[in-house]
C-alpha cells in the first residue's frame, strides 16, 4: 500500500523504569491512506491520546517511555524518529488538541504564533506574505474579522474562535496528515457542531488525511469514514463507519453503542462498567484489513 | 399541590469595575415533587446561578425563591440547608483527598447533629450500600478510586442528611459512558426509591431524554422553553431548542432521523424564543 501516511504496526508501549513500568499499549496496529478520515475511539485510560502523541514524535525522547514496533510517517519510523517528525510538525504533519484556548500561547498575539507556523513551512516567508496567508486563512475557517482576530490574544477571543484559529494554523501549510484530539470536546455543542463540520470541509478541499481521536461516538459517526475502537491498549474493532454503526460486533463496542443516552429516548439498559467479555478477540469487518508491508 | 421549589421573577447581575453582566432574567419556574427536572443550556446559560441560587449560595438580585411555598431567606436555617443537597460535575475535586469516604458520607450527619455515634457509623454503612459500594469503601482513601466510584460517594453523602431536593451539577459529565449509564440508573432509582426532587444541570440533551421528566432550556439567563420531556422532544417550540437537538452527535440512524427532522422542522405555534 503506497499510498498510507500513517501506518502503525504493532505498537507496544510502556510507561516507568525499564525494570518496573505499567505496559499501556498492547500492539496496535492502525493505517490511514491519504484524504481519509479514520477515527480511534474509545474512553478513557484506552491508549488513544498516546497513540496519537507518538505519531506526532511527542513522546519519544522521554526515558520513561518505552516503545516498540514500527510507525510510519512519510517514510520516517517514528519510533526512533521522533526528532525527525517533530521537525516535522506543523508542516507535514499537524495536530488540534482539546482545549484550543490552552493550546495557544496566551502571551503573543495570534499574529506572531501564525508567523512562526507560516515560517515553519517556508523560512524564507515574507512578514507582508505571511500575513496575507494567514488572513485568507482565517476568512477561510469563517472569522468575521480576520485583521482584527490576528491583532488578537487568545484570550480575547472565544472558544470556537481559537478553535477556527488552531484548524487554522494547523492546515496553513496543507500538511498530509492531521490529528485532532478530541476537537470541540470543551466546547458548547452548537459550536462543537460548527468546527467539526468546517474542519471536515476543509479536509475534503484539500484531500488532507485526519486521524481522529475521540471519546464521543456520535462526533465519530458524523466525521469518520473508517474507526478503530480502542479498549485497554488493544483495538478491539475495525471498520467503514457504516459497519461499525449498523452492525457493531465486538461486546465492548455494542456495550458502548447501547450505554450512550439517546435523544430517541428508550431509557438506560443495565450493563456492567467491565466484563471479561470486553477482552475478547479483535473483530475486522470485511474489506478492512491492515495494508500489507511496511512502505508508506 | 404547591410546588416544591419555585423560582419567581428570579433575577442575578454580577458587576464589577462598572460593567455588569445579567446572569439570570426575570425567571419564574415551578419544580414538583418527585420530578426530574432538567436545565438545559450552554456557557452563560445562567444554569450554574440557578444552582447556585438555589443551593444559597449567593443572593439573588432580584426576585425570591421559594421552597415548598416558603420564601428562602438569605440566611438559611438548618433544616432549609438540610433539605436541599448538592452533587458536582468533578467527581475528583468533590471529595476531600484527606478524609476517608466514610468520614466524607458522614460529615453531613456530623454537622446536622443526625442520630448518635454508632447509629451514624450505621448509616454510612447503609448509604454506601444504597449506592452500590461495599461497606469496606468507608476506611478507604478517595485516591485511587475511580471517578464512578467517587461520584457514588458523593451521591451517598448527598443522601445522608435526607435532602428533599437534590441540585445535579452535570452529575455525569466527566464520566465515561458505561459509567455514566450506571450513574444515571442509580440516580434514577433512588429518586423513585426516596422520592426525590431532582434539579440536573446538564449540557447533554440526550442524558435529558434517558433521565428527566422535565426540561427547561436556558439562553443567555433567560427561560426559553420549559415543559414535559417527551413533549419537547416531539415538538420543540424554540428555535433555540431545535437548535440545540440539532447539534447533538448521534449514534443511531433513528436519532439521525428524529434529529434531522427536528432542525429542519417548522414549530406548530409561535416560538417563544424573541
Amino acid at each position: 500500500m503506497t499510498d498510507c501516511v500513517l501506518t502503525i504496526r504493532d505498537l507496544r508501549l510502556a510507561f516507568g523504569s525499564r525494570r518496573n513500568n505499567s505496559a499501556v499499549l498492547h500492539g496496535i496496529s492502525l493505517h490511514v491512506r491519504a484524504g481519509e478520515k479514520v477515527a480511534l475511539v474509545g474512553e478513557s485510560g484506552s491508549g488513544k491520546s498516546v497513540t496519537a502523541r507518538l505519531a506526532m514524535g511527542l513522546l519519544q525522547e522521554s526515558q520513561k517511555v518505552h516503545a516498540t514496533g514500527s510507525i510510519r510517517f512519510d517514510g520516517i519510523d517514528a519510533i526512533d524518529g521522533g526528532r525527525e517528525i517533530a521537525s516535522r510538525r506543523g508542516n507535514r504533519v499537524a495536530m488540534i488538541f482539546q482545549d484550543p484556548t490552552s493550546a495557544l500561547n496566551p502571551t503573543f498575539r495570534i499574529r506572531g504564533q501564525f508567523r512562526d507556523v507560516l515560517r515553519s513551512g517556508d523560512r524564507r516567508i515574507s512578514v507582508a506574505d505571511a500575513d496575507a496567508r494567514a488572513e485568507a486563512a482565517l476568512a477561510e475557517v469563517s472569522i468575521p474579522d480576520p485583521k482584527r482576530a490576528l491583532d488578537s490574544y487568545a484570550f480575547q477571543l472565544s472558544g470556537g474562535m481559537n478553535q477556527r484559529v488552531m484548524i487554522a494554523m494547523a492546515l496553513a501549510n496543507r500538511p498530509a496528515l492531521l490529528i485532532a484530539d478530541e476537537p470541540g470536546t470543551a466546547l458548547d455543542v452548537t459550536v462543537q457542531a460548527q468546527t467539526l463540520s468546517l474542519m471536515h470541509e476543509l479536509t475534503e478541499k484539500r484531500g488532507t488525511a485526519v486521524l481522529l481521536i475521540s471519546h464521543n461516538l456520535g462526533v465519530v459517526r458524523e466525521f469518520a469514514d473508517r474507526v478503530y475502537v480502542i479498549y485497554r491498549g488493544r483495538i478491539v474493532e475495525h471498520g467503514t463507519t457504516a459497519q461499525l454503526f449498523r452492525d457493531p460486533r465486538h461486546p465492548y463496542t455494542r456495550a458502548l453503542l447501547a450505554a450512550i443516552p439517546k435523544i430517541s429516548g428508550g431509557g438506560l439498559p443495565d450493563l456492567p462498567e467491565r466484563s471479561p467479555d470486553f477482552e475478547s478477540p479483535m473483530i475486522t469487518h470485511e474489506g478492512c484489513s491492515e495494508p500489507e508491508g511496511l512502505n508508506p | 399541590m404547591t410546588p416544591i421549589l419555585q423560582l419567581d421573577h428570579l433575577g442575578k447581575v454580577f458587576s464589577a469595575d462598572g460593567h455588569s453582566v445579567t446572569a439570570l432574567d426575570d425567571v419564574s419556574l415551578a419544580f414538583e415533587r418527585g420530578e426530574c427536572h432538567a436545565i438545559v443550556g450552554e456557557s452563560g446559560s445562567g444554569k450554574t446561578t440557578i444552582a447556585n441560587l438555589v443551593l444559597g449560595l449567593m443572593p439573588p438580585t432580584s426576585g425570591s425563591i421559594l421552597f415548598n411555598g416558603v420564601p428562602l431567606p438569605g440566611d438559611r436555617s438548618r433544616a432549609q440547608k438540610r433539605s436541599i443537597q448538592l452533587v458536582q460535575q468533578n467527581p475528583l475535586s468533590a471529595l476531600n483527598p484527606r478524609r476517608s469516604v466514610g468520614a466524607s458520607v458522614r460529615l453531613p450527619l456530623d454537622v446536622h447533629e443526625i442520630g448518635v455515634s454508632a447509629e451514624r457509623r450505621q448509616r454510612v454503612e447503609a448509604l454506601l450500600a444504597e449506592v452500590g459500594l461495599d461497606a469496606d469503601m468507608a476506611r478507604r482513601s478517595p485516591r485511587g478510586l475511580s471517578g464512578g466510584q467517587r461520584q457514588r460517594i458523593a451521591i451517598a453523602r448527598a443522601l445522608a442528611c435526607e435532602p428533599e431536593l437534590i441540585v445535579l451539577d452535570e452529575p455525569t459529565s466527566a464520566l465515561d459512558v458505561l459509567v455514566q449509564a450506571r450513574v444515571l440508573q442509580l440516580l434514577h432509582r433512588l429518586r423513585l426509591a426516596r422520592g426525590l426532587t431532582y434539579l440536573f444541570i446538564t449540557h447533554d440533551l440526550a442524558v435529558v431524554r434517558s433521565i428527566a421528566t422535565r426540561v427547561s432550556v436556558f439562553q443567555k439567563g433567560r427561560l426559553v422553553e420549559t415543559g414535559a420531556v417527551d413533549a419537547i422532544f416531539a415538538n420543540p417550540q424554540s428555535a433555540y431548542t431545535r437548535q440545540l437537538i440539532g447539534a447533538v452527535p448521534v449514534v443511531t440512524d433513528e436519532e439521525a432521523q428524529l434529529r434531522d427532522a427536528i432542525r429542519t422542522g417548522v414549530p406548530e405555534t409561535a416560538t417563544l424564543d424573541p
